[in-house]
């Protein structure tokens, strides 16, 4: 699978190492060169320095035969903003946005576009461990539960 | 008609001016409390402290009972969520953004955004026109009925000068209104002679413009 990743903090990295690991082809974008610093040596990943919406950038990435494009800066606004460019110009098949503001996921999760939660996958899987329950899937963590702000 | 502005800046400044000064009710949201603590000197209680971008203040503003949302940070990504957000999550009907990169416009009129605005669009359009019309220059399009107001300086190569304006095949619906000549205005009408160095004001059909230019 071709996937490109918008934004190498510690999540993006981290996916992007394990994706490579699994051979598949993996372009990161990142606006910061001292971040790429997170892939260490022999990641195997292509890397573009610039900004994930704009339109050449992500052409230099190859979004028009990409797989999946995931989304995840620090900005929960430019995750969105970045996976609806993918999904809306370039028709890329699976989009995920890094969604920081789970009121702001719900609503974009309504639009179709698919948003992860960490803090709320974090606090779900932490709950599940507390009550020795069996881990559950990213739908059932990555919602808010009632009046949960 | 109450008018929720997102984003502290220039631009949301002088929109909230106009804004109040038409008697208005108007609300700015600024992110930066010391931002915020300023305009709170210029515009008192209208001014919120917050993320536009967060449910909680949306809900704070009154995003449910206003008319129009207007985003106007300098930032697209903020804007297209404060837009979005309004229009899906609180059902506001008139939502306009800043779009500072023109090349996002395309997606902001795509996910349904009523309004965008690019000042650098804007820019580049009147640029533009100076460029291709030469001596004419559009001075604002009439929203409601396609007519535009233009203005033409004419030269000793323009075909019209020496011409009355009743023998001028002026393009159907246009009129020269007016004309500038030694640095004195006049009325026009059939009988005027057009002279080197007249600046006329003239209105037209948008699709007309063109010819117009043609024969002046």
């Amino acid at each position: 699978m071709r996937v490109i990743i918008f934004g190498c903090g510690r999540t993006g990295a981290a996916l992007a190492k394990r994706l490579a690991r699994l051979k598949h082809e993996v372009v990161v974008i990142e606006r910061d060169p001292q971040m790429l610093g997170r892939l260490g040596q022999d990641h195997g990943c292509t890397i573009i320095v610039g900004n994930g919406l704009d339109d050449d950038i992500l052409e230099r990435a190859g979004i028009r035969s990409a797989d999946c494009f995931i989304a995840s800066t620090r900005g929960d606004n430019s995750n969105l903003m970045a996976a609806q460019i993918a999904r809306a110009r370039y028709s890329v098949p699976r989009i995920c946005a890094k969604v920081n503001d789970p009121e702001r996921a719900r609503e974009y999760q309504k639009l179709g576009v698919f948003c992860i939660t960490p803090n709320l996958l974090t606090a779900g899987m932490m709950k599940s461990w507390i009550v020795e329950e069996p881990f559950a899937s990213i739908e059932t963590y990555n919602v808010l539960e009632g009046g949960e702000l | 008609m109450y008018v929720i502005v997102v984003g502290g800046g220039k631009v949301g400044q002088y929109l909230m001016k106009r804004l109040l000064a038409e008697g208005r009710e108007a609300l700015l949201i600024e992110k930066s409390a010391s931002a915020a603590g300023e305009l709170r000197q210029l515009f008192g209680d209208a001014v919120l402290t917050g993320d536009g971008c967060e449910a909680a203040t949306q809900r704070e503003a009154g995003f449910q009972r206003a008319d129009v949302v207007a985003a106007v940070t300098g930032e697209d990504e903020d804007n297209l969520v404060v837009c979005q957000m309004a229009a899906n999550s609180w059902g506001v009907q008139r939502t306009i953004a800043r779009v500072n990169d023109p090349s996002h416009t395309w997606l902001f009129r795509e996910v349904g955004i009523s309004g965008t605005v690019s000042a650098t669009d804007v820019l580049y359009n009147l640029i533009e026109q100076e460029i291709s019309v030469g001596q004419v220059i559009p001075l604002g399009a009439l929203k409601m009925g396609n007519i535009e107001v233009v203005e033409a300086t004419l030269t000793h190569r323009s075909p019209s000068v020496g011409k009355r304006v009743r023998d001028l095949a002026l393009p159907p619906k246009s009129n020269i209104v007016w004309i500038l000549r030694n640095d004195e205005g006049m009325l026009v009408d059939g009988d005027t002679v057009l002279q080197t160095g007249d600046l006329l004001v003239a209105l037209v059909q948008t699709e007309h413009e063109a010819l117009l230019r043609q024969i002046l």
